[in-house]
This record gives structure tokens, sequence and C-alpha cells, in this order.
């Protein structure tokens, strides 16, 4: 499949889409969990969301995609100049990946030709400045967890193995998706992903069918289908690269702080990053709204998927705790 | 109105869409054991290449073909299955890790053209993980299909070649894509992806046929092929519960009386649909439906249940030492530990070829990481319904808390009537615990007996897998059906006891919780024969027991 489905074309999962799109505004806010049933187009998004972004600029032949050439690694070789325009990277991070394929290991092919000792980067090398989505998160196993967790909290790949010492960035963004029923994330990871979302299956059949028309018309006539939605997709790239743009620029009162701070505690939740996600989330709302003040309801649109994964989880609450954060986000912020 | 397939037109409609269409209906999922008859359906499969679960990662994406290499003195790769777009086949898809499973997921999603899983599975329990069978588009099963009622299977190329050439120009009639979308949804199929799979196979099979727009015949035959055997015709569990939590999709008979009639015009009414499915279902539906669902919960409930008999620790960096004795050569560590010596030994030697030496020599090592879990046989007779079964219930809600905090596995088991039940194999799903354990009834004989039988068994089965069970029992101990069913109290009695000093000899840990009205001394002999904590559930003070929980658990 050449092309992927087209971002704007995904029929409904509105909450899905938002948290991507406002990653893609500011991949500071730390990822998006995407919790939910089988085929309710959890991996179509992602796929689309990589054709969807804009492209960055980036040495050519570097492996970690860096900004300028005095920044690529010294491992990664010298002469690397020239900067070009390439696809934002999103890199899949398959279940059951060894520790070597995920943080880079010695490069056994040049170790043995030559005899020298080099590094062959790993996936988090070539997720820098971009994505890295991980499906079936929550079945990753715990060494890879920790490692994970442990790049995603500094920014930086620390690689002390086989007599190599190396370090490069490793910013991304982490998306994962899982299907709950079939086991729990570790709340340790779970605290990482700036976002998370739960999607459903459609419940109504007009939608169903919808889905079914989109899908079939994608893949009858591909090219027909990739023109009709190349004006929205595009639209919708626009708005991510002037909302980037407007994220400097943006107010926020000192009211807000409040909101978001009063916001947190009636909640419980744990630690700071709750707080501090919150207000990022809402300032890309608000650039993405094109507003230039930060207000009560960027706060109150983002509050769900920032905040329901961080409560301290009562493990016998079916509802869930995105009801928990509407209801005390309507007692709170009224 | 149609006859629906007859099982063996069945399997050689599902073949001839495969054929048309692979990529389409992206793969077929075929369960049976190996006999004659599955090597018959076999060889008119696709050209595939085979895999089996064991499979690395270096043979699926290629990688460094190390005895090539040492063969040669310089670096030879090896190609990856997934590399080439050509069909695979799995063979023993029910053991299949989640691992594989995800990864060939992915390679359906992305390049690959289709995929045929043949699940060997014996227990209900084993199936196809959930990834895979909802990727792939076509089901059969050949369990009730008699060598007799088979004929040689073999398609003609040209056929094949027509059908493919006619596919481009094959047409839905307009209602058809709604109708398989309302179909699916009635039958409860959350996917989208199942639709989707329908469609497509409709049309390869309407091509197959030579028809230009699909005939009524061909969607319900391609509906039967597809959705069939997704129906969620059993909501949550295959015993039916009093209460049941989760929007029950209608069942089918009801679907099918309660949707006001369509239109006559309307050319393909769902309910015709609905009964091309139902007519398709075998008999022993029930079962193999459970089975993908028990796959479902168990397959997938972390690393710990996935993988049967083979508990793999989590990897530790190797060590410098000599294979043998069970301790296993770790190949690449030892070519890394030799690698950067090569050009000085080469020197040395004279001798342009790899030298490796034995300090170079690395074997592996792991670390097994054994996961626990927590076998719960509760007492559901009528005796101990009437006294304190909902204070049970709250009890063992108090331990679920506990064992989500330590990532325990939980299993319930209910015991009361005849027999003893296993509500729900071993999982970390707590909700699904929850909701299975808030509708457990109560009443009947209190068959202790064959509870315990039960608990028993299944610490077996998990301690066959890696897993530490422990058994916390939870009754009233007035057991009264003996093992056989009968209803004698005395045998009963001897048959626990029995039991009980079988579970003791395998040294499972236990905890008996006494949940009658005053403590019974019965249970108390029999916590001493288990060598097990023995503790009446106090009255409304649920905490303390999962206090002495904690200390009879070490934890």
């Amino acid at each position: 499949m050449s092309q992927p489905f087209p971002f704007s074309a995904i029929v409904g999962q509105e909450a899905m889409k938002q948290a991507m799109v406002l990653t893609a505004i500011d991949p500071g806010i730390g990822g998006v969990l995407v919790f939910g049933d089988r085929g309710t187009g959890k991996s179509t998004a992602v796929r689309a969301l990589a054709a969807l972004l804009p492209e960055i600029t980036a040495v050519e032949g570097c492996p970690v995609n860096s900004v300028r050439p005095e920044d690529v690694p010294a491992w990664a070789g010298t002469g690397l100049r020239k900067l070009v325009q390439r696809p934002t990277p999103v890199i899949d991070l398959p279940l059951g990946a060894t520790e070597d394929r995920v943080v880079g290991a010695l490069d056994i092919e040049r170790a043995l030709t030559r005899g020298e000792k080099a590094f062959e980067p790993g996936l988090l090398a070539r997720a820098n400045r971009g994505y890295l989505y991980i499906d079936e998160v929550n079945l990753l196993e715990d060494h890879i967890v920790d490692l994970l967790l442990d790049v995603a909290q500094s920014g930086e790949n620390v690689v002390e193995r086989e007599g190599l010492s190396i370090r490069h960035p490793a910013r991304f963004v982490l998306v994962g998706s899982g299907n709950p029923e079939e086991g729990e994330l570790r709340p340790q990871l779970l605290d990482r992903f700036g976002l998370s979302v739960e999607v459903r299956s459609p419940r109504d059949v007009e939608t169903r069918v919808e889905v079914m028309r989109r899908r079939d018309a994608y893949e009858n006539d591909t090219a027909a289908f990739m023109k009709k939605w190349r004006a929205k997709d595009s639209a919708l790239r626009k708005a991510i690269l002037a909302a980037r743009a407007a994220l400097g620029g943006l107010k926020t009162p000192n009211t807000v702080l409040h909101d978001c701070a009063s916001l947190c505690i009636a909640l419980g939740s744990d630690g700071l990053r709750g707080e501090l996600t919150l207000l990022r989330a809402a300032r890309a709302q608000a650039a993405y709204e094109g507003d230039a003040t930060v207000s009560r309801s960027h706060l109150k649109t983002v509050a769900t998927s920032t905040l329901s994964h961080r409560l301290r989880r009562d493990p016998l609450d079916e509802a869930g705790s995105g009801a928990r954060v509407a209801r005390i986000l309507a007692e709170t912020l009224p | 109105m149609s006859q629906p397939l007859s099982p063996w037109a069945r399997v050689q409609t599902a073949l001839a869409v495969l054929a048309v269409d692979p990529a389409g209906v992206k793969g077929l999922w075929l369960r049976a054991r190996a006999s004659d008859l599955r090597a018959r359906v076999t060889a008119a499969l696709p050209p595939a290449r085979r895999l089996h679960p064991g499979i690395d990662d270096a043979s699926l994406f290629g990688g460094v073909d190390l005895a090539a290499t040492l063969a040669a003195g310089h670096l030879i790769r090896s190609k990856g299955l997934l590399a080439d777009p050509t069909p695979l086949l799995l063979t023993m898809a029910e053991r299949s890790p989640a691992g594989l499973s995800a990864r060939l997921a992915l390679w359906l999603d992305t390049q690959g053209p289709c995929l045929i899983a043949l699940d060997e599975g014996a227990d209900p329990d084993e199936g196809l993980p959930a990834a895979l069978a909802d990727r792939l588009g076509l089901f059969l099963d050949l369990s009730d299909l008699a060598w007799s009622d088979t004929e040689g299977l073999s398609f003609e190329a040209g056929e094949i070649a027509a059908a493919r050439a006619r596919l481009a120009a094959v047409r839905l009639p307009d209602k058809a894509l709604e109708s398989l979308t309302k179909v699916a949804f009635a039958m409860g199929i959350p996917s989208l992806r199942a639709p989707r799979l329908a469609i497509c196979a409709a049309r390869a099979l309407a091509a197959w046929r030579g028809e230009d727009i699909a005939s009524d015949d061909t969607l319900r035959h391609a509906a039967e092929l597809v959705l069939a055997h997704r129906g969620d015709l059993p909501a949550e569990a295959p015993e039916a519960e009093p209460e049941q939590a989760p929007p029950p999709p209608p069942p089918e008979g009801e679907a099918g009386e309660d949707s006001p009639p369509e239109p006559q015009e309307d050319r393909l009414p769902e309910d015709v649909l609905l009964e091309a499915i139902r007519a398709a279902l075998p008999a022993d539906l029930l079962a193999q439906l459970a089975a993908g669902k028990a796959a479902r919960s168990a397959k997938g409930s972390g690393t710990g249940a996935a993988r049967k008999g083979n508990h793999r620790g989590r990897p530790l960096p190797p060590l410098a030492g000599t294979p043998g004795a069970g301790k296993r050569i770790d190949l690449v560590a030892t070519l890394r530990a030799a690698a950067p010596w090569q050009p000085l030994r080469r020197r040395e030697a004279g001798a342009a070829r790899l030298e490796i030496r034995k300090s170079d020599l690395r074997i592996k090592r792991y670390q097994q990481s054994s996961d626990r879990v927590l076998i719960f046989a509760v007492d559901a007779s009528g005796s101990s319904a009437f006294a304190r079964l909902a204070e049970a219930k709250g009890a063992v809600e108090l331990l679920l808390a506990q064992a989500y905090a330590r990532r325990d596995h939980v299993a319930l088991i209910a015991f009361r009537g005849q027999s003893a039940e296993l509500i729900l194999p071993p999982t970390r799903s707590l909700v699904q615990t929850k909701r299975r354990l808030a509708g457990l009834p109560g009443g009947g004989g209190t068959p202790l007996a064959a509870g315990l039988r039960m608990a028993f068994d299944l610490a077996q089965q998990a301690r066959a897998r890696g897993m530490t069970p422990t058994v916390a029992l939870l009754t009233d101990g007035r057991g009264n059906i003996a093992l056989d069913g009968r209803a004698d109290r005395a045998q009963a009695e001897a048959d626990s006891l029995q039991i009980a000093r079988a579970l003791r000899l395998q040294g499972l840990p236990a905890l008996v919780i006494d949940i009658a009205n005053r403590p019974q001394p019965a249970l108390r002999q029999m916590a001493l024969v288990l060598d097990a904590p023995y503790l009446p559930l106090p009255r409304a003070d649920a905490q303390r027991l999962s206090g002495v929980l904690q200390a009879a658990l070490g934890g």
C-alpha cells in the first residue's frame, strides 16, 4: 500500500484525531495513547498521520535526522553537509523487538569485514524528531518498556555495551495503541503519554456504513480518492503549521494557570506532570483554533485526554476514569 | 431462496475466493487437525512459504546468515520471509506468540498479500490470536467434514486468471455495502475490518462466478464465509449469566424477529443475510466461539500466559564461558567478541578466514521471571449463597485489587450444583474478573471436591506455563456432592480430603477462607491437610481478610 488512507477521510474518532493533531503542533506534549477495540482505525490513523505531517529539514544521510550539519553525531561519519526535506519519520516498534534493534548495537557487518568498532543505530535513532508507534503497547515486554521510559524521559539514547559508548538525541512522540482487555499498561509508562484517548467501534449503523463507503472508494480507485481528500489534508497541514508558528506568541493568563492547578488538585493526580501537560495541550489547542489567548474553554476541551490516565486508578472502576474527569471538570470549572 | 453452502461447497468457495483475490480477503483461518483431509485442502491453496510460531526475527526480516558467513569468510545476509510479497502459511497458528502475531498483522496491514493460518487447536481455549483472527478474511473448520464428503480439489490456472481479470469490473449492488455493514453490526462484530473483508470476498466470488454485478447468492455466501464465525452469539460467557453488563448484541434469533420487516423492494434485506449466516453455523459453534473468546482473554493477558511451556525470561547480557551442560552458545555475542580481533589474528595466522578463539565464546543467559496466578475457588452453593456469598464476593474483590497492584494473574472457579466451572481462565484483566464475579449466581449443592479438583488442574496447567499458582478456597465447608456427582456426604468428604492431600503433595500454596456463619471444624481440618492458613471470614471486616492474604502470600 503505497499511499496511506488520508487523515481527514477517517470517519469519526474525533478525540483520537484531535490528540494526534495536538502532538503534531507541539511534540513536547509527549505522546498519545490510543486504547480501544480492534478494527477501529487506530493503525490507519497513525499511518495517515505520517503522510499528513509537514516535512522536516534534516541533514542527508544522518541516522538521527539532525537539523544542522554540526549536530550530526561523530559516529555517523563525517562529510554529511547537505540539507534535505524529508517526511517526518514515523517508526514502527514491533512487539518483541530485541534490545539491539531498539537502541542500536555494534555494527556486526563492519566489525566482521573491516574489524572496526562501529555503531549501528536502532529504531530510537531513526525516530528522532518524529514519531515512534507501538501497536499493542500493553503487550510490550517489560525490559523494552524500561528502555523506552528512560529514553522518553531524557530525550537521549545512551548505549553502553559491547565496548561502545555512544549517546545520541532521541526525542520522539510516543504513540501507543492497544486493547485494554488483553492486559493493562504499567502505570509508569502510562504516565509518559501526554494524552490518552479511548476509541470505540461506532455504535450506529450510519457511521459504520460511511466508514465502509469511504474505505471501498479508497480501495477501488486510490488516486481519485486521494485527490478528493487532498485539499482537506493540506488545509489541515497548513493549520498545523500555522498553529506551530502561533504557539510562541500565545498569551497564557494567570487564571488559566490557576484553573489547571485547581483541576489537578481536585482530581488528585500524582505529580505535576498532569498540570504541565494540561497547559501545553491547552496552548496547542488555542493555537490550533487561532486564538491569541489560552482560555478556560481550551482547557476543558483537552482536560479529559490529558488527565484521564493520570488518576490513581481504581482497578475495579468499570466506568473508566474519563467519566470521573468529566464530572470533576464540571464541578471545578463551571 | 437459495440454500446455504454445504460444508464442502463452502471449502471450495473459500479457496476460490482466496485464489482470486488473496490481497483483498487477506487470508484464511483454517481450523483442522493434521489429516489427509486437511492435506487435500492445503494442496489446493495458492503456493505459500511456510513459517512456524518459533520463527525468529532474522528469518522474518532478514539478517546475517551466520553459517554462510563463517564458511565464506565474508558477510552474507539472508533475505527475510517478509521481504517478498508472497503468501505465507503459518503452521500451528494457535501457538503463535503475541510478538509474532503483531508482526504478521503489521505485515498484512502494510505490504503482505495474505496469510494462511493452520490452527490445530485441540482445546477450546486454543485458537488463533485475536490480532490475526481479526485480519484474516475467511474461516474454515474441517472438523465436521468426513473424507467421503469431499472430492479432489483443483483450480484451473486459466479460470483463476480469467476471474482475476474480471475482478476490477465487478460491481456490487447499491445496497450491498450497507447491508453487509448492517449485518455485521447486528451480529455484534465490533471490528470494522469484518464488513470490509466481506465486501472484498463478495467481489472476488462474483468475479469467480462470472457475474458482472454480484448476485444475492454471492453476497450471502460471502457473508457466510467472512462474517459467520465472528458473531458474538454467547455474549460474554458460554454460560448464560443472569445479568449481562455489556450491551448485548441481539442474539440472532431476535434480530431476525424484532427488526422491522424491510420493505419488499429492498433487494437484499439484512435478515436474509442473517438467515444465511445462521444456517451456516455448525452445531458446535458455541464451543468454537467460546474458543475464540477464550483465546482473546487468555492469549493476550500479558507475557506470562501467552506462551505455553516456553516461558522465556528476560535476556541478560551474555557471559564469557563454554557452552554445554545446558548452556547455549550465543553466537552473535561470540562473533561480536571475536570481531575486533580479526585483522590482528589474520595477520598472525596468515589465513583469510574468521578466527574464533575460545576466549570469544559467549553463552546465553536468561532471567526467569515467573508470574503469579491467584486461583479463586468460590463456593456458590445454596448454603453459602444464603449465608454470605455476597460478603465472599466483596472479599474476592478486595483481593483482586491487591492482585492488580502486584500484577498477578487471577483465575476464577465457581462450584455449585453438581460440578465446578471455570468462570475465568488466568487473566490480568480485572474488569472482566469483576464482571464475571458479579454475575455469579448461587444455589444448588456443594461439590467442594469438584471445585478443588478443578483448582488443582488449573494450578498444574499454570505451573506448566511457568507461572506460580496460589489457590484461595472460599467455602462454607459443607461439601455434600462427591466427585462423581452423587449426593453422598461421606464420600464427598473423603474426596475433598484426597484432593487436598494431592495439592499439598504438589507443594501448591493455598489459603482457606471459611464463609460459613460459624467457623467449621471440618474446614480447619482441611486447612491442616493443605498446610494452608485457615481464616474464618470475619463479619463485615474484609480488610482483615486482605491483610491475612497478604501475609499468607508473603506479599
